[in-house]
């Protein structure tokens, strides 16, 4: 049968108790418990490189306004399809990403204004660099086609509808304006027969 | 077992390509002995494919790594649970994925169909049989697309699971939106034969309707465990971001939507038969072009597969099955010619036309939208992008049109309605719209689309609620049923319709929840273990987040980084969250994947508290964290509920057969009068 060393034994309990205790404790109540020097000492990762490439500093311009809303005009050129503030803030092993913000967030530092800076990225990556192309020359075609294609079709749709209602009803009441062939006493006497029959 | 499945593989593709060889020659020839062994052939493909199945799945589960595609998808410390999904994580795998349940939709087609419709079933069995062996030769004839290549050596663990594959969500996915693709072949089949057999009544879509709905509530379900698996694994906090992928498996699912309400009006009145059947045609080949794009990766997506030459295969089946569907359909044209015409603007039969015209005018500026980026490349050389932005200003306008004619549908009578008839019908809605509208203006609101988003949920849930509350009443009066018990048989006896308006409920209940996200609120904090930062939620919460500290520890497959948070809101504890790092290892303890980020999650009913960790700057407990506060998105999942739940309804079986057939004996006994001679 295998030993457990005093050591195994207490990490053993202490695996046991820890979540049961971290139900009650506040954190608080946990920055209390901790001293000081081994607050400090947990302070460090084990094993750093199990969280990915270290991560910069949060800085308020990170959740400047501005910033943010630049960052999702533009498109992250790392290969992915999202914006670059999407893109920052979540696919946390894109090097693109925090770079362009970096840039984004100088450029903002010296005063540009967010067209010119947006405009400059288009001017250097091209006008991929855009979530959605400017309406303007062909890409007005993107926007309005749908649009006016829905729009068209609804109409011709309506007018369509429309016209051959009103050839139904012509058709309707020109059946309707046919003088009807006399019906003879015999043919009356059935008709009267078959209806009392579904009557009764 | 791979040498066994390979066989299969051959197998199942000679005897597609004989069946639909029999299949159409013996319809042609009119020998029903020759048609009816095409079924038999049905079954054969089945059990070819269910052969290949078992063969690669314990190539899976015994870890052979010298098959290439074990050794791609899978680890010796992979979950179990994981491993079922590794058979469609892949390219391959999932081409036999698909041409496996396929084989079993072909058989179950012939099983299931009614004898009534027994003249189409060699026509049907004729295009699955051809449309199985076309997958069964990308896997043949594509290059690295069959997923029994072995490799020249063994490798000691496979590369495993990409991390955001192991996710209950991605188990669950993609079978579900793989069903709603496969499972739309059937009724294009029946279409197909309805075409080449020439009985262009409602017989193919009374033999295929269940199909449909079949295909339509696969789609949804997948498309929305899609958006669950989005929220939960991907860490951006959002359900939909119009990509490509994503685009594809939308085309089919509002295009079907819109056959599944025009087809009504062709078993009621007879209209509609060209459009019908375009419809599904079309349908049909935007699921197979959606499955171009996805695996040839001629457009940029997160979810493409690696590319290969399989896109060409795909773009060739494409051209020739629209040619010929088109061809067909051009030759049947005069026999589709409708028994009656529309006797007004103002009825249901236009109200469903325009239904159909916004989801299908929906359907093109997504595909639109899609392809925009090639047409602008093609036309000007220039590479655009096109994303959410670009989406959401041109179909933002769409959707609320279709809301509104969601509301509108059920209130209009059929054939023609008066104007008194409007006016009853529409005050219970339209009191729900501005007492919404009323409400929201009141309370602040000025965002125009989330405002007329949530008014005209209000005037669709009013349309739906009188609709219950009428048929509930009349039932208590005819039949003096208690409220309860009333509510059940106007269900159970009218199971098409009410299940429909249930599914409208759940459609209501997606849009509250996406208007939810436009109020979304997101930063980016750097926390010390026992720093605060304090989120204010679009509700007034006030959220303070305390960093705990972040634990390292091994689990199955992966060493995990957790960072735990305590959060008390308005300075009541909640409890704690954490999110994680994860590091996934192969059975030796070497790394395999780059870290992936487990989120935090916190829901309830108003909003979701939604927590993501970074990352660390330096090595220590000191971490950075993106915090988001996302209004409403439960409901995305509740509508999801709601939606498939209505649409079991709509698809069980029993209620609507009976009341059809009553109906048709009703109308028997009318026109059996022997008035013929008055007639005359």
């Amino acid at each position: 049968m295998r030993t457990l060393s005093r050591r195994q034994l207490l990490r053993g309990a202490a695996i046991v108790v820890t979540p049961v205790a971290a139900l009650r404790l506040t954190a608080q109540d946990l920055m209390k418990v901790l001293p000081k020097d081994s607050a400090a000492a947990a302070d460090r990762l084990a094993e750093p490189w199990l969280v990915g490439r270290p991560q910069a500093e949060i800085t308020a311009m990170d959740n400047d306004g501005t910033v943010i809303g630049i960052e999702r005009r533009l498109h992250c050129t790392c290969g992915c399809t999202l914006d670059i503030y999407t893109c920052r803030t979540t696919d946390f092993t894109c090097t693109y990403s925090p770079a362009l913000h970096k840039e984004i967030v100088a450029m903002v530092l010296a005063k540009q204004t967010p067209e010119q800076i947006v405009e400059a990225f288009v001017a250097r990556e091209g006008e991929k660099m855009l979530m959605a192309p400017v309406a303007s020359g062909f890409n007005l075609a993107g926007y309005l086609v749908p649009g006016l294609t829905v729009l068209s079709a609804g109409l011709a749709l309506a007018a369509y509808l429309s016209r051959r209602r009103t050839a139904v009803a012509a058709e309707a009441s020109a059946a309707a304006t046919v003088i009807p062939a006399p019906v003879d006493d015999e043919a009356l006497a059935r008709l009267k027969r078959a209806l009392d029959e579904v009557d009764s | 077992m791979t040498l066994l499945g390979s066989f299969a593989l051959w197998a199942a593709f000679l005897l597609g390509l004989w069946s639909a060889a029999l299949a159409f020659f013996g319809r042609w020839q009119d020998r029903p002995a020759l048609a009816r062994s095409i079924i038999r052939g049905s079954y054969a493909i089945c059990a070819a494919l269910l052969v290949a199945a078992v063969a690669l799945w314990k190539g899976i589960f015994t870890h052979d790594f010298n098959i290439e595609y074990v050794a791609a998808y899978t680890s010796r410390n992979l979950p179990e649970y994981y491993l079922i999904s590794a058979f469609w994580a892949g390219q391959k795998g999932s081409l036999l994925f698909w041409a496996v349940v396929l084989g079993i939709f072909g058989a179950l087609a012939q099983a299931l169909t009614s004898s009534r419709h027994k003249h189409l079933l060699p026509y049907v069995a004729g295009v699955t049989s051809v449309v199985v062996a076309f997958f069964v030769a990308v896997m043949l004839f594509g290059e690295h697309a069959n997923p029994f290549e072995r490799m020249a050596f063994t490798p000691p663990d496979g590369r495993g699971l990409n991390p955001q594959l192991q996710n209950p969500g991605m188990v669950m996915h993609p079978p579900m939106l793989y069903l709603g693709y496969i499972s739309l072949t059937v009724p294009f089949a029946f279409a197909i034969a309805a075409l080449l057999a020439r009985t262009l009544d409602a017989g193919w879509i009374i033999a295929m309707r269940k199909w449909a709905l079949a295909s339509w509530l696969f789609l949804s379900i997948g498309i929305t465990i899609g958006m669950w698996w989005a929220y939960v694994e991907l860490g951006w906090g959002g359900v939909w971001a119009w990509d490509p992928v994503e685009n594809a498996s939308f085309h089919p699912w509002l295009t079907l939507t819109a056959f599944l309400h025009s087809v009504m009006i062709q078993e009621k009145r007879g209209m509609l038969k060209r459009w019908n059947i375009s419809l599904m045609v079309g349908t049909y080949l935007l699921s197979i072009f959606g499955t171009f794009i996805t695996r040839s990766g001629v457009i940029a997506s997160v979810h493409s597969f690696t590319q290969s030459d399989i896109g060409s295969f795909f773009l060739a089946f494409l051209i020739v099955t629209a040619i010929v569907s088109f061809t067909l359909l051009y030759t049947r044209w005069p026999s589709l010619k409708a028994d009656v015409e529309l006797e007004s603007l103002v009825s249901r039969e236009a109200a469903f036309l325009f239904n159909n015209l916004a989801l299908v005018g929906i359907a093109f500026s997504v595909l639109w939208g899609t392809l925009f980026p090639i047409i602008s490349e093609a036309v000007r050389g220039t590479k655009i992008t096109v994303g959410p932005p670009f989406f959401n200003r041109i179909n933002v306008p769409l959707g609320l049109f279709l809301l509104f004619l969601t509301g509108v549908g059920p209130l209009i009578a059929w054939r023609k309605a008066s104007a008194s008839n409007l006016r009853r019908q529409f005050i219970i809605p339209t009191a729900g719209f501005v007492l919404v509208a009323t409400v929201l203006i009141a309370m602040g609101m000025r965002d125009f689309y989330a405002m007329m988003a949530l008014a005209l949920a209000g005037f669709v849930t009013g349309t739906v609620l009188q609709e219950f509350y009428r048929g509930i009443r009349a039932r208590m009066t005819m039949h003096s049923e208690s409220p309860l018990l009333a509510l059940g048989r106007l269900v159970a006896r009218n199971r098409r319709r009410y299940g429909g308006y249930i599914v409208h409920i759940g459609v209501v209940v997606y849009f509250v929840a996406f208007t939810g996200l436009a109020f979304k609120v997101k930063t980016s904090v750097e926390l010390q273990p026992g720093q605060s930062t304090t989120v204010r939620s679009p509700y007034g919460h006030s959220y303070k987040l305390t960093h705990l500290g972040v634990s390292q520890y091994a689990a199955l497959n992966r060493r995990v980084s957790a960072a735990t948070l305590e959060v008390t809101r308005d300075g009541t504890r909640l409890g704690t969250i954490t999110s994680e790092k994860r590091q996934h290892i192969d059975s030796f303890g070497n790394p395999t994947f780059e870290p992936s980020t487990e989120v935090g999650i916190r829901s309830d009913l108003r909003e979701d508290l939604y927590v993501v960790y970074a990352g660390s700057p330096d090595g220590t407990e000191r971490a950075n964290f993106t915090i988001l506060i996302n209004p409403l998105v439960i409901w995305f999942w509740i509508g999801g509920a709601i939606l498939t739940f209505g649409g079991l309804i709509t698809m069980w079986p029993g209620g609507a057969q009976v009341r059809t057939v009553r109906r048709r004996a009703v109308a028997q006994a009318g026109y059996a009068v022997p008035l013929a001679g008055v007639a005359e």
